[in-house]
Parts: structure tokens; sequence; C-alpha cells
């Protein structure tokens, strides 16, 4: 009966060795007789562990964020806002303002907008008015006349590009960690205003896929289209002439034209053709937009409704958006409204009801593109359009030759503890040796299995989780000492260490699992790599410390009954 | 049967007052050491941070021919006083090498008084610091020959042996989110490891661990700005590290004292702390030295970069073990006499100091019978 259960035992912990010694050694394809060559083993444990950026290397990609675009915009659209808002406002006797047309600059280092009123007098009026509306702490307002002009000032363009690079980065970051790159290097390079940002990540399968998700735009607006209202079809023209010709051949501050361009699957452009592609057609809708991606609160790839290979994205919006979004819905049931993104419609659709906070963009998506989509548009816009500007693929931070003198020092340290137990616990020490051996195999091969990264945080959880691994050890058999010197046979002597034993070490186990739970909670990057390292180290200690230990003493016991002298 | 420290009955708790008194003096010097260096004009900071934490300078050079090793390249910046470059191959460009050096300090001194010019403030600081980064990197490069100055090319000059290529200004990698982070994610699991010991033994004990944690964790800053040794991301995995040693080390004690106390209900819990201690000794000894004895052989070993790694795992062991026996359990002994002495007042009747943890368990210590 002891004998069966002492069979099973072990026919666990050798199909458990297996399993380990597949993950961590074995190769990912058919095994041809390459693979139990020593430089097939040694190709195959490489090919097997992720290693991150501070051992291996990786890519090194330096982008730009085109910094004078974003303050083009912000002029731009303060222009509009500016002019909007002298436009509405009224004067003390309800009249309208003489509002004239606006204009900008945004070239070389200048960037200022002129908001011109007919008459000169009513100037500081509308300056006023303007200031109530439109936030313009920023820039200098100069009044000429009936030219009121708002400059913003070299240190504030400075300042402004700066805000945007950290905007832009904290995107990036998002939009990496969301896809999954493990442990990468951010950081700004270059001078404050330079919008330069070094990005270091590990050998990834697809960069160019990371390279087109970082820099995607997706700006996503939600718009009137200008056309009758259902049942008459949607209004779209053929030409962006014939578009443009309704709204008096040029985009007006409340109407412009945009293409239209149904079944595109190339948004990100993941290398795919695009398929059935209809002609292009145009539209005219309504600015600005009714809500736009700032106000998105979550949005993600779904199965379109015809199954199959078609992806569409649905979102919704935070609280103030759904709020915007469902007064004007009210208002427009039965008009059409249009999903922009990127300056593109991407689908009409008439209002049958009042919406509030859901809505979906259909269009023929692949999969990869609906998920990168749906991740960009999540994370937000950017705040302006990113260049690569210089690409390499670099060695590890910690550099070769220091990480090849580390190695080498752990294997010496390792070797130390080994001929320590071998010594001092003698027979015993052959039993912890071969635990502690099988745990670190199965450490590495359950970081292997659940695809995470070893960077050296990693690596020192790892070292922790083999140094209590050796103290469950050392606690085991100081115990059993402690027992056979109270007058204990062998037997009652294993059996009580154990048990004691087992208490402490599953209290000094727990108590760490918990803290590296909580280290993998709130912690990001390096702590989380330590925190999985170091939970499954010890989980896997329980195992090889206790059971694996303890069967093979039990085994010793089974071959001599009677067994007077332990070596221990 | 071959054994070490057996039947050793040392006071350790007598010598409390030694030890707290030597923790106090060791954190009185980092204090020093912290505040003295922050607020001397001209002298270093507090700590010293490494281009992880700071950012600085990344050059890319250009070598004719067979490059440097990165140990050279290391050994080179080391002469001119650079102690911690980061050195990174250029995979896909072999003859190229990018090096970082953090910011120089005493460069932004100089260039503080930006032009009268619109420049905006930050730009010429920056491209006096990334000057100088240039300049240290030449100096440590030209060891290994000269540099194809300006506009010559590498090719066209004949005793040349590298080229300064690219230069830059680098952020932190490791900016203050993720220091806060790190700090905070501690903090929480510090609570986490508070709560599991409250409830396994109890409050005591948790306070007395977690306390010991902290000193820990300020002894080894307090060593690390002594001795400026550079702070970089390593050394926030060593700092982990060391939480999870020192709190290893105060639950084997504290369960030994939980044991005890279970089956001798007579003797004061001075002594029984004590006695565990001496009954762990070996335990404590054999562990700590054999993780101190692969940490030495890193530290000896462990080459230039994984320097601060290792010295922080150092002192960090021998804290953890140390500390167990020097804070940990005299504080969770100074916190029950003290719960004692209030319990006495109220029910007016003696106690044995047993009692006094409420919640430490007999059933853990409960011997089965042996099944043959």
């Amino acid at each position: 009966m002891k004998n069966t259960s002492l069979w099973i035992r072990t026919v666990i912990i050798l199909g458990i060795t297996l399993v380990g010694i597949y993950l961590v050694f074995g190769p990912r394809h058919t095994p041809t007789s390459a693979d139990f060559t020593w430089q097939g083993i040694k190709n195959n444990l490489a090919n097997n562990i992720n290693l991150g950026l501070d051992l291996k290397g990786g890519s090194h990609l330096v982008m730009r964020v085109k910094t004078e675009d974003y303050l083009k915009t912000l002029t731009v659209n303060n222009e509009l806002a500016a002019v909007q808002a002298a436009k509405d406002a009224k004067d003390e006797n309800s009249q309208p303002f003489p509002v004239g047309e606006g204009s900008y600059v945004a070239e070389n280092g200048n960037y200022a907008f002129t908001v011109n009123v007919n008459d000169p007098t009513k100037a500081q009026a509308v300056v006023d008015a303007i200031k109530k509306k439109v936030d313009l702490v920023n820039w200098t307002e100069s009044i000429n006349g009936g030219a009121i002009n708002w400059t913003l000032p070299k240190q504030m363009q400075a300042r402004l590009k700066e805000q945007a690079t950290d905007q832009a980065l904290k995107i990036i970051e998002s939009r990496i960690n969301a896809f999954g790159v493990k442990e990468p290097t951010l950081q700004r390079q270059g001078s404050a205003d330079s919008g330069q940002i070094l990005l270091q990540m590990p050998g990834l399968e697809n960069p160019e896929r990371v390279k087109e998700l970082i820099k995607g735009e997706s700006k996503l607006e939600l718009m009137k289209v200008v056309s009758p209202p259902n049942p008459s079809p949607v209004q779209t023209y053929n030409t962006e002439e014939a578009a443009r010709q309704t709204i008096g051949g040029k985009d007006s501050d409340t109407r412009k034209v945009l293409p239209y361009v149904e079944r595109d699957e190339t948004v990100i452009k993941a290398g795919q053709q695009p398929a059935d592609q209809k002609p292009t057609k145009f539209a005219v809708v309504e600015v600005p937009a009714v809500v736009d991606g700032g106000e998105l609160r979550d949005a993600a790839a779904v199965q379109g409704r015809a199954g199959g290979s078609d992806y569409q994205i649905s979102f919704s919006f935070k609280p103030t958006g759904a709020q915007k979004f469902g007064d004007w819905t009210g208002k427009n049931i039965g008009n059409y409204m249009a999903v922009v993104l990127n300056g593109e419609i991407k689908s009409v659709a008439y209002i049958k009801s009042q919406i509030f906070d859901q809505g979906e963009i259909s269009g023929k998506f692949s999969k990869n593109s609906a998920e990168d989509l749906a991740l960009t548009l999540k994370s937000g816009a950017l705040p302006a359009a990113i260049e690569y500007q210089e690409e390499r693929t670099v060695g590890p931070s910690l550099g070769a030759d220091s990480i090849r003198s580390g190695v080498t020092a752990s294997i010496g340290g390792l070797v130390l503890v080994v001929l320590f137990m071998l010594f001092y616990y003698r027979g015993s020490g052959v039993n912890a040796v071969v635990a502690l051996a099988l745990n670190m195999l199965l450490t590495v091969g359950a970081l292997i299995m659940f695809g995470s990264t070893l960077t050296l945080p990693g690596i020192a959880g790892l070292i922790l989780g083999i140094g209590m691994a050796v103290d469950s050890n050392v606690l085991i058999f100081e115990r059993i000492r402690e027992e056979l010197r109270l007058g204990y046979l062998v037997p009652e002597a294993i059996s009580l260490g154990f048990d004691r034993a087992f208490v402490t070490i599953i209290d000094t186990h727990i108590t760490t699992i918990i803290s590296s739970v909580i280290l993998y909670i709130t912690g990001s990057g390096p702590i989380k790599g330590f925190a999985v390292t170091l939970i499954l180290g010890l989980l896997i200690n329980l195992f090889t410390a206790v059971f694996v230990s303890r069967t093979i003493f039990n085994w010793e016991l089974s071959r001599k009954t009677d067994m007077q002298k332990l070596s221990i | 049967m071959f054994n070490l420290f057996q039947n050793i009955h040392i006071d350790w708790l007598g010598k409390r007052k030694i030890f707290i008194a030597f923790s106090i003096f060791i954190m009185l010097a980092g204090l020093i050491s912290t505040i003295g260096r922050q607020y001397t004009p001209g002298g270093a900071d507090a700590f010293n941070l490494g281009v992880d934490f700071k950012g600085g300078t990344v050059v890319v050079a250009k070598f004719k021919g067979e490059r440097p090793s990165d140990d050279a390249i290391r050994e080179s910046l080391h002469a001119v006083g650079v102690s911690d470059p980061v050195i990174q191959a250029s995979t896909d460009k072999p003859d190229e090498v990018l090096i970082k050096v953090p910011l120089v300090e005493n460069t932004s001194a100089q260039a503080e008084t930006p032009p009268a010019g619109q420049e905006g403030g930050g730009s010429t600081d920056n491209k006096a610091q990334v000057q100088a980064g240039r300049q240290t990197v030449k100096s440590a490069l030209d060891s290994f020959g000269t540099e194809a100055e300006g506009d010559a090319s590498l090719e066209s000059s004949p005793d040349a042996v590298y080229k300064i290529v690219g230069t830059d200004s680098v952020g932190a990698v490791a900016g203050s989110k993720l220091r806060n982070q790190a700090v905070t994610a501690t903090l929480f699991g510090l609570i986490g490891i508070l709560l599991f010991i409250a409830f396994r033994y109890d409050w005591t004990y948790a306070a007395g661990a977690v306390i010991a944690v902290f000193h820990d964790v300020l002894m080894v800053l307090a060593f690390f700005s002594v001795f400026q040794w550079e702070i970089n991301l390593t050394v926030i995995a060593a700092i982990l590290t060391i939480v999870g040693f020192s709190v290893n080390d105060s639950i084997v004690i504290f369960d030994r004292v939980r044991e005890n106390l279970a089956v001798n209900r007579t003797d004061s819990l001075f002594k029984i702390t004590n006695e565990s201690i001496n009954q762990t000794l070996s335990r404590t000894i054999i562990t700590s030295g054999l993780v101190l004895l692969s940490v030495l052989a890193l530290v000896i070993f462990g080459g230039e970069v994984l320097k601060s790694f290792s010295l922080a795992l150092l002192v960090g062991v021998v804290l953890g073990t140390y500390s167990t026996i020097a804070i940990a359990s005299p504080i969770a002994i100074w916190w029950q006499n003290r719960l004692g002495e209030a319990k006495i007042k109220d029910v007016l009747a003696p106690q044995t100091p047993g009692e006094k943890l409420a919640s430490s368990s007999r059933r853990s210590v409960t011997r089965r019978p042996v099944t043959r």
C-alpha cells in the first residue's frame, strides 16, 4: 500500500520533469536528430527563452513627433473657434459684431492668427467676447485697428512642443504595453522641444506592425452629413468638385467635403491588398464634429454580424461625450451621421433613435487591423503625426561582456552552494541538489510556458527563489538533525522534520507570494518581471523542496525499513 | 554527522541596545551623507544616480576595422572619470557602438544664463550638456587612437581610428514615475506582509518584521549614499530581493518562537526568543552564508555593470539576517511587553508571557503520530 503511493508520487515527479525538460530544451518544431546534439539543445534553449532588452538587445527606434504640425493645428483651431465666438457674441445692444473672415500664419516658427472686425471701435469688445469662450492665455494679443492678432511666443511654443512630446510618449507607452511588447524602454531624446523619442524594445516577430501601431493617428470624429433625411438615400457625389460646388466651391467654417471610402481594409496599412475597393465617393459634412475620439471611453474589435473575417470596431463614450451624443442624436432622428476616421468617412448611418454611449465603425476590417485600430483609438489620438528618424538593432543594454561575466559568476556561486550541501549534508545533500536542479528547470520551464520575458530583475527574482529553495532544504535538514539528537528514530525524525519545517516553509512562502502578487498588480515593467519569476519559483519550490525531497527520502526508507543511521 | 553551531546560548536580546545603537549610527551616517551632499554647494547629489534615472548624452562612435570590446571601452571611460556608462553594441552595424554617459553636473551651472534671444531656456543648456558628454567620450576614446575630426570621413583620414557619428541627449529611462511606482508597489506589498503575519502570528510580530524591512532598505540606501555607489535600474531589483530575504528570515525565527511558546508556557518571552534564535542559528548561518557566498561571487566576478546590483544584495543579505535578530525580535518583544503591562493593569491578575500571544495558534505544533 505504502509502495503504491510512493510509485504514484514518483510517476508524477518524472512526468513533470519530462514536461520541464521539453519546455526548456525541446524544439518547437517536429524533432529531428539535430535536436539531440549539444548544439541543437543550445539552440532550442536560446529560441525558447525570451530574453529582454537588457540581456539580448532589440530594436532601437528614434522617432519625432511633428510638433510644428501640432502647433499649426492649434493655431487653425483657435482661429476657427475665435471667429465663431466673435460671430456668436452680441454687443450691448444685442446686435452681432461686424466680424470678417479670420486668417492665420503657421510656418517658420511663427504661429499667429488674426480676427478682423470691420468696426475698429468694437475691437476690444470682440476680444472680451472671444476670451470668454476661447482659452488664449498662452497667446500674446495685439490690436491694430480692426485687426486683432494673437501670436504664440517662442517660449510658449517650446513649452507646448514639450507638452505634446510628453503626451505622445504616454500614448505610445500605452499602445506598446497594450500590444504586449515586453519591457520596452521609452525615453525622450534631444533637447526638450525637439519632439524626439527613443524607443528600445526586445526582438519582435513583427516590428513593422508595431511601428505602424505606434504612429497610427486614429483620429475619430462623428459628423453630421449634409443630406436629405432618411428614407431618401444619403447624398453623395462622385467627384470632389461636384461636392464642393454645393458649398460654394471651398470648405467653409461650418461645412467641408470629405472622401467616403467604403470597404477599405488598409486603415492601418498592415501590408495587405485592399479588398474589393469601391470607387471613392464624396460627401459634405458639418463641422465641427458632434463628438470626437477624445470622448471615447473604450473601443474593441468585434466580429461583424456576417461572421467570417469581417471585423468592426465597437466603441463607447465617456459620460460627457455620451451626453453630447445623446442630445445631438435626439434632435437628429432620421438624419445621416458619418463615422470619420483620419479625415475619411468610413461609414454612414441614419439615426433611428436617440443613442447615448454606444457606436460602431463598420467597414471591412481584418482581425489585426480592427484590433490595432481599437487599440490606437483607446489610447487616444496622438497630438501630431510621428515620423521615424533612425532605426537600428542593438545589443544588450547591460553589455554582452558583463552578461557573460555575470553568468559565469552565478554558475560559480551555484557550484559553491552544491558543493557545500554535498559536503555538509552528505547523502541528504544529493537529495537537496536534485530538488534544487528540478526547481530551476521547472521555474525556467514555467517562464517559457507563460511567455514571460526574462530581464535582470527577473533574474533577481530567480536568485531569491533559489535562495529560498536552499533555505527550505536547510530548514528541513536542520530540523531532522534536531529530532535525531532528541533521540527519535530515523523514519520518525524524517517525518517530524518535514512536518515541522513545512509549517515554516509555508509561512515564508505565502508571505513572499502575497507581497509578490501585490508587486505584480501595482508595479510595472521591471517590477512585474521580478514578481513573476519569484512567484513561479516559490510555487515550484513548494513542490520540489517538500514533495520531491520527501519522496526521495521515502524511497531510501522503503529500501531499508530499519534504517538506523541517516546520512545527513 | 557533521555539525556546526550546536548548543549555543548567546544572549542576543541582551545586546539589543548595542545593535540598535549600531543601526542608528549607520542610519545617521546615511542621513548626514544625503543631507550634507544635497546642500553642499557644488557637491555631489545625495545619491549617485545613473543614466537610467538621470538621463545623459548618447554618443554613437564608428570605428575603423575591429572595434574595441565593450569592456575596453568601459575601462577607457573609467579612466576619464565616468563610473557608469552604458555601452550598447549596434548589431546591424558591427563597427558602431552606442555609449551613454550620465549628465555632467557642473556644465549646467556654467551654461545657466540663456542668451537674451528667445531660444527657450532648455536647449542651450542641452547643447552644453551634449557637448560636454561628447567631449568626455572623445577624451576616453582617444586612448584607442585619434578621431577623424570635423567633416573628415573615417575613410579619408588614414590616421584616424574612430569617428563620433552622432550625439544627442537622452532622457531618463526610469523617470520619477517608475521610481514612485516601485516605492508604492513595495509599500503595498509590505502592507500585505503585515496583514498576513498578523493573521498567522500576531500584530507585534508583523510590526517587528516590517520595521526590520524598512530598516534594511534604509541601511542599504545609507551605504549607497555614503560610498556613492551608482543607483541604476538594477538596484530596484536588488532592493525588492532584499525585502523578500529579510521577511523570510524574520518568519523563520518567529515560527520557532511560536512553536516554543506553545510547548513551554512558563519561561519568559525574552528567554524563549533568545532560545529560538539560538536553535535556528545553524540554519540562519548556513542559509545566509550560502546566499552571501553566491552574492560575493557576483560582486567579485560579476563585472562592472552588475556591481551596483551585487553590492546592494551583499549589504542587504547581511542586513536581512542581522535585522531579524537585532530589530525584528526586540521590537516584537518590546511591544508585547507593553501590551502585557497594559493588560495586567486592566485585570489585575498575573499572566504568563505565553498567554500574551493572543493569536499564536497551537495547532501548528501538534505533532502528528508517526505512521510506519
